[in-house]
C-alpha cells in the first residue's frame, strides 16, 4: 500500500486511480476540506496547486483539482473533485492552506465556482464588472464587443 | 452527488470534438455596461460618478477589515511575526497606491500599501493587468502550436515553459525523446536559468542602488542571448522545445560559444560577488529584510530560490527528476536565512550549478536524433516531401489539422528560474487541449507579498519585491 493509499484510505469516500503513473485521489466534494486536512496532516504540507476544469458534457460538470506534495520523501498528491454545473459550490480550503486564496479567486473568475467560506472572493484577473466566466466551454472565443473602459468611452 | 467509476478520464471521449459549443454570448449589450470605471483613482476624490464605480480604491482597503482578509494583508495568517513599531510615528495613516506603472514592480503589479509614516502595515497586491487569456487561447490551439503560446508566459524563463509544456504532451503521447534531445533540452533550459538569475541580479542590483550591477549582470546575459538566437533564431519567445523534441539541432561550432558563455558568465560573477557581497551598503539593504518563514514557504507553496533562502532544499530537479537531468551531477544551494541576502547567495550559487551542469552536457553531448523518429508528432524531412506523395499529405496533415493526443490528464513540473513551474494539461483525444492550466511559481509568491513586505520600511520593500522576482506575464497569464 503506497503512501497516498494510506491516506486515500482515512478520507471519507476516496477513491483512488493511476492516471499515467500519476496517483489521483478523487474525494466527494462535501468532504473535501476533511480530506485536504488528512493530507497535509500526513505530510503532504505544501500546497502546490488548485485549479478547475470544465468538462461541459460530463456529469457532474465541473472538476476542482487540488495538488499537494510532501517534501520529504519527495511525493505528489492530487485530489479531484466533481462539481455539478447547476450547483458550483465548494468548500474552500483556505482555512487549511493560505495559499490557497489567490488560486480559489482565480478558479471563481474563470469558471464561476463559488469556494464556500472563502474570505474575500472577488475577481482576480479580470476586472471587478467584467461579465461572464470566460474559460467555461459556453464562453464564445474571439467575440466583440469588449468589456475594456477605454473601447466604450469614446462613443 | 454521483462519482464515475472510470475515476480519472471519466468519458473524455465522449466530450464533443468541437472545443466551444455554440452557446448564448455572456456578453451584456453595450448599453446595459458601465462605461464611466477608473481602476487607478486614490479614493480620496469627491464622490462623483466617476468615484461610485471605483474598485479596489484606498476605500476598499479600509472598509474591509473582516478578520482573515485584515490578518491577510498583514502578512499574519501563516505566521504573527508582526512587531508593533514601539511608539507610533504620529503621521497621518496613509494609504498609497505602488504600481501598476512603477518600475520597482517589474511589471504591472500594483500594491496597495497602508504606511504608518514610513512603515508598511498592510499591503494588497492587486493583479491582472497583464491578463491575456492565454490558458483560454490554449484551447483554441494544436499540441504543435501549444508551445508558441507558453513560451509567452514567463518570459524571462521561456525554454522552461516550453519545455514542462513538451514533457506534459509528450507524456499524454507516450512517446520518448531521444537521448540527444534530451541534453539539448537540459543544456538550453540551465542556460536559460543562467539569463534569467542575471537578468535578475541586474535589476534586483539597480533597485537597491548598485546600478554597477544593472551594467554587469546585462552585460554577460547577452552571452547567452547570443547564443539562444544562434541557435532558435530568437532572443526570447523561442518555441524551441516542442512535443518530440527540439526544433533544430545545435549550430556549427556551438561548443566553443558555450565554452565563451561558461568563461564570461563565471567571471562575471566573480566580480558580483566582490562588487556586493562584502559592500556596507549592500549588507545594510539585504540583511534581515523580506524574510519568509519555512511555514509560509509551506503553506502558500512558494518553491524555488524563494524557498531554497529559507531552508527549504525543495528542487523539481532531484525530487521529480525530467529530461534525464539525475545524470548530471550538481547541487542544489539551501540557506536558512530567507532574507534577500540569501536570496542573491542562493541565486548566485544556481548561476554557478547551472554552469556545471551545462558543461557536462557540452561535454557528453550525444549523437543521434534532434527530435523523436515517430511519425505521428514529428514531420518528414524537407527532402522526402520531394519524393513521396505520402509524405506531403503527412506534411500536410501534421500542420493543418495537428497531431491527436490521446485522451487523459496529467501534471508535469519543471524547476523554471522562478520555482516549480506545473502544466495541468487535460486532451479529450482531440488535436487541441481540453484544458491547459499553468501554475505559475511568480503566482505564488505574489501571493505571499504581504508576509514579506509587512512591519518594514518603505524602502526595505524595494529590495523585498525585487527578490522576489515575480514575473508578471506568468502571474497574469
Amino acid at each position: 500500500m503506497t503512501r497516498v493509499e494510506t491516506v486515500a484510505a482515512s478520507m471519507e469516500g476516496a477513491v483512488v486511480a493511476d492516471s499515467l503513473g500519476q496517483t489521483v485521489v478523487r474525494v466527494p466534494r462535501e468532504s473535501l476540506v476533511a480530506a485536504v486536512t488528512a493530507a497535509r496532516d500526513a505530510g503532504f504540507t505544501m500546497f502546490i496547486d488548485l485549479c478547475a476544469v470544465d468538462y461541459l458534457t460530463r456529469d457532474p460538470r465541473f472538476e476542482v483539482v487540488v495538488g499537494l506534495l510532501s517534501l520529504d520523501p519527495p511525493e505528489r498528491i492530487r485530489l479531484l473533485v466533481g462539481v455539478p454545473g447547476d450547483d458550483a459550490s465548494v468548500p474552500s480550503i483556505t482555512g487549511v492552506f493560505a495559499g490557497a486564496d489567490f488560486y480559489e479567486r482565480e478558479a471563481f473568475d474563470l469558471f464561476g465556482i463559488d469556494f464556500a467560506g472563502h474570505p474575500d472572493l472577488t475577481r482576480i484577473l479580470l476586472p471587478d464588472d467584467w461579465q461572464g466566466h470566460p474559460l467555461r466551454k459556453d464562453t464564445p472565443v474571439g467575440s466583440v464587443p469588449v468589456q475594456f473602459k477605454e473601447a466604450n468611452r469614446a462613443t | 452527488m454521483s462519482n464515475p467509476p472510470d475515476v480519472v478520464t471519466g468519458d473524455l471521449e465522449a466530450l464533443p470534438s468541437t472545443q466551444h459549443a455554440p452557446a448564448e454570448t455572456s456578453v451584456p449589450p453595450a448599453s446595459s455596461r458601465r462605461t464611466v470605471h477608473d481602476l487607478w483613482m486614490s479614493g480620496t476624490e469627491a464622490p462623483s460618478d466617476m468615484g461610485r464605480f471605483t474598485d479596489e480604491g484606498a476605500q476598499e482597503m479600509l472598509a474591509d477589515d473582516s478578520g482573515t482578509v485584515l490578518a491577510g494583508q498583514m502578512g499574519t495568517l501563516v505566521v504573527d511575526d508582526y512587531e508593533r513599531r514601539v511608539e507610533p510615528s504620529g503621521d497621518e495613516i496613509q494609504i498609497i497606491n505602488m504600481g501598476p506603472q512603477h518600475p520597482a514592480t517589474h511589471g504591472v503589479l500594483r500594491l496597495q500599501i497602508e504606511l504608518d509614516g514610513e512603515t508598511i502595515r498592510r499591503v494588497k497586491p492587486i493583479i491582472g493587468y497583464l491578463h491575456t487569456g492565454m490558458e483560454k487561447t490554449a484551447e483554441a490551439l494544436s499540441f504543435m502550436q501549444g508551445p508558441t503560446n507558453v513560451t509567452r508566459m514567463d518570459y524571462l524563463s521561456p525554454l522552461h515553459n516550453e519545455l514542462c509544456f513538451s514533457l506534459a504532451t509528450e507524456r499524454l503521447l507516450g512517446i520518448e525523446v531521444p537521448e540527444r534531445a534530451d541534453a539539448i533540452r537540459v543544456m538550453m533550459t540551465e542556460l536559460n536559468r543562467v539569463a534569467s538569475h542575471l537578468l535578475w541580479s541586474a535589476t534586483t542590483g539597480l533597485d537597491i542602488g548598485a546600478l554597477s550591477m544593472m551594467i554587469y549582470g546585462w552585460r554577460e546575459r547577452e552571452l547567452v542571448l547570443a547564443f539562444f538566437e544562434k541557435t532558435t533564431g530568437l532572443r526570447m519567445n523561442h518555441n524551441y522545445i516542442r512535443p518530440g523534441g527540439v526544433a533544430a539541432d545545435l549550430p556549427d561550432g556551438w561548443e566553443e560559444d558555450v565554452d565563451g558563455i561558461i568563461s564570461g558568465v563565471l567571471t562575471g560573477l566573480a566580480d558580483y560577488e566582490s562588487l556586493l557581497l562584502d559592500n556596507p551598503v549592500f549588507l545594510e539593504r539585504t540583511k534581515g529584510v523580506g524574510v519568509l518563514a519555512p511555514e509560509e514557504i509551506h503553506a502558500y507553496g512558494i518553491t524555488g530560490p524563494l524557498a531554497r533562502a529559507s531552508g527549504i532544499g525543495y528542487d523539481v530537479r532531484t525530487a521529480f527528476p525530467y529530461s534525464g537531468i539525475e545524470q548530471y551531477d550538481f547541487e542544489v544551494p539551501v540557506f536558512s536565512g530567507g532574507d534577500v541576502y540569501d536570496r542573491f547567495l542562493v541565486r548566485f550559487e544556481e548561476i554557478r550549478q547551472s554552469l556545471r551542469i551545462v558543461k557536462q552536457a557540452r561535454d557528453t553531448m550525444p549523437r543521434g536524433d534532434y527530435r523523436t523518429e515517430d511519425r505521428k508528432v514529428t514531420p518528414p524531412p524537407r527532402a522526402r516531401i520531394d519524393q513521396s506523395m505520402e509524405a506531403l499529405i503527412h506534411h500536410f496533415k501534421i500542420f493543418t489539422e495537428g497531431f491527436k493526443v490521446p485522451a487523459g490528464e496529467t501534471y508535469q513540473a519543471v524547476e523554471s528560474a522562478r520555482g516549480e513551474l506545473g502544466m495541468y494539461l487535460v486532451s479529450n483525444g482531440d488535436a487541441k487541449p481540453w484544458r491547459l492550466h499553468v501554475r505559475g511559481p511568480s503566482f505564488a509568491h505574489v501571493q505571499a507579498l504581504p508576509a514579506m513586505l509587512t512591519d518594514s520600511l518603505i524602502a526595505d520593500m524595494i529590495a523585498a519585491l525585487a527578490s522576489a522576482d515575480p514575473v508578471m506575464g506568468d502571474v497574469d497569464r
